[in-house]
């Protein structure tokens, strides 16, 4: 119940900004069993941190779980995933925020200012997928080691991926 | 709002301030990541780590497997936490393939994952005895932990990979017969709550050391997005089994635990830290001994035939996300699968991810004694050796664990002597 005011409040305020829409539900069937529901939609890039400052109004201090990346070819599409309201039996809600971004500028806004936690997220998006968080308070890698070549990001499907080092590795040659 | 401002990079050192590199191994629970702390006298003063000494790239290999195969990789992300991760990545990938996991199943689920609870909030606590220099607590408390292990084995073959998970269920079930020395374990750890409240709560030793050190505040916690026993000790009632029952927890009516029910207050330092894991020891053998009470009978896998499973799981689309409670904290995962063999995404988030920051606020002001137990009272898990080296004007000294160790028992001792203990 409470997942649709919240998906509600951001349809009404991002209008058409917001698409694919859609509540999870899952069934734990046991004694007391329960049903529980998760948040899905697309946000616009422009958008993105707009929608991020919303979920603060409505409820103070979410809490940022991690954000998930892939490459669909011409895009990159990050997930940021949310919790909020936990505290009390099944009151919490996930909300998971997609943002596609074009790969010849795929450049999106910090959102440390307003969830400090998210720092080590941004670091890992920007090494592992090359997308410049615009204003992250530092920038250094996080995982890979400082030895990693520039210009690979590890989760890419395209030429810049880690394909050719893996060969490498087989040959047992260097970087 | 938290107040705290993570690092921005390296700083050379001042004229009256030296850096502390720790690592590349953390000292304290062996784990690969190194601290540089800015030193002023004793203090800290600012406080800068790196990890990047192990990246396996996991969830690369994961999404060139199949998600049966994956389990085993996920098994192996974590020593400790192979049912956490395994679990996790089982409910991702049941909720995209919409499959429903038998009752009973559920509960054979709940109750390993607290038995791996108990074995790991042990451990945890001998690592932080010998931390301030407590030996024989370390030895007693892991001897108090070789009975769950015991029990581990008994129902899975193996001491720490349980490799119990299916997708869709588990592999083996618990017999009627097997009951009673479970609970003959529970027992024995309800017997030794009181007796492991009264070692690491009543001493005024540890309490000395502990209390109002590294103190992490509530609104640094939140801000942060601190997760698990780190989270619930700044009074952040903070649980995945509370907030999002799953597996057979709807039927147990758990509720996160704060130090507060044992201490009456909330202060968020290594000592509520302690008091919130001994506390979790006895709320999962509680936990174990209803599963026990009420476990219903019935099939304990949604498909048993392999290749069946495989099948079907092929045909999944969609994306999910998996979340489990580990010992140290919410494990999380994210699975987008688009009809093919293998995943198109898979990530995997550890609950010590989101705990990293929390050191800053954590190590500020404290001395160098106290960063070992410190950092090890997040329960930090990245993977092993260590060394510290102490950089001043461009002399080296190497301080290996040893020194840190001596350093650590040494303010201990101090302690002692000024208490008349």
């Amino acid at each position: 119940m409470k997942a649709a005011i919240v998906l509600n409040s951001f349809k009404r305020k991002f209008g058409r900004k917001i698409k694919k829409a859609r509540i999870e539900k899952i069934e734990h069937k046991l004694k007391n069993g329960n049903i529980i529901s998760r948040v899905w939609f697309n946000v616009e890039r422009n958008s993105f941190k707009d929608a991020v400052k919303h979920l603060c109004k409505i409820y103070p201090n979410p809490h940022f779980s991690v954000a998930s990346g892939y490459d669909t070819g011409d895009h990159i599409e990050l997930i940021y995933h949310f919790s909020v309201n936990y505290d009390s039996k099944l009151a919490e809600i996930c909300i998971s925020m997609h943002v596609e971004l074009p790969k010849k500028n795929p450049v999106l806004p910090t959102i440390t200012d307003l969830i400090p936690g998210a720092l080590i997220s941004e670091r890992e998006l920007q090494e592992m997928l090359g997308v410049m968080i615009k204003g992250i308070p530092d920038s250094r890698r996080i995982f890979l080691p400082s030895d990693f070549p520039k210009g690979v990001y590890p989760w890419r499907r395209d030429e810049t991926g880690p394909e050719k080092l893996i060969r490498n590795l087989n040959k047992g040659g260097s970087l | 709002m938290s107040k705290v401002k993570p690092g921005t990079g390296r700083k050379a050192c001042s004229s009256d301030s030296f850096t502390l590199s720790i690592g590349p191994v953390h000292p304290a629970l062996k784990e690969p990541v190194r601290f540089n702390c800015e030193i002023l006298g004793e203090k800290v003063t600012r406080v800068d780590f790196e990890l990047s000494q192990v990246h396996r790239g996991i969830e690369w290999i994961g999404t060139r497997r199949n998600p049966v195969q994956i389990l085993y990789l996920a098994e192996r992300i974590c020593g400790i936490c192979n049912i956490s991760h395994s679990l996790a990545f089982c409910r991702a990938v049941e909720s995209v393939a919409g499959i429903e996991v038998p009752a009973r199943a559920q509960y054979i689920r709940t109750i390993i994952a607290e038995l791996e609870r108990i074995h790991s909030h042990i451990l945890w606590a001998g690592i932080a005895a010998h931390e301030i220099g407590f030996d024989s607590v370390l030895h007693y408390t892991w001897r108090v932990r070789e009975r769950v292990l015991d029990i581990i084995e008994y129902l899975t073959g193996n001491r720490i990979t349980k490799a119990m998970l299916m997708i869709g269920g588990v592999r083996r079930d618990i017999a009627e017969k097997q009951y009673p020395r479970i609970r003959e374990a529970m027992n024995y750890y309800n017997r030794y709550f009181d007796k492991l409240k009264k070692i690491f709560l009543a001493d005024p030793i540890i309490k000395a050391r502990t209390r109002d050190t590294g103190i992490l505040s509530k609104a640094d916690g939140l801000g942060l997005c601190v997760v698990g026993p780190t989270a619930r000790a700044s009074g952040i009632k903070k649980d995945v089994r509370q907030d999002e029952p799953y597996a057979a927890y709807p039927d147990l009516d758990v509720r996160a635990i704060t130090p507060d029910e044992i201490t009456g207050e909330i202060r968020g330092d290594v000592y509520d830290r302690i008091a919130v894991r001994l506390l979790e020891v006895r709320q999962s053998a509680k936990m174990i001994e209803k599963c026990l009470r009420q476990m219903p009978a019935g099939k304990i896998a949604y498909e048993e035939k392999v290749p069946k499973l495989l099948a079907d799981l092929r045909g999944a689309e969609g994306e999910g996300i998996g979340r489990h409670e580990a010992p140290r904290g919410e494990v999380f995962h994210y699975v987008k699968m688009v009809g093919e063999a293998s995943p198109f995404s898979w990530k995997v988030r550890a609950p010590t991810y989101n705990n990293l920051l929390s050191w800053i606020p954590m190590l500020l002001g404290e001395q160098i004694a106290d960063i070992p137990i410190v950092a090890a009272s997040t329960d930090p898990c990245m993977s092993c050796t260590n060394r510290a080296v102490i950089t001043d004007s461009g002399e080296r000294k190497v301080l290996g664990q040893d020194m840190l160790h001596k350093l650590s028992v040494r303010k201990t001792s101090e302690l002692r002597r000024r208490l008349g203990k």
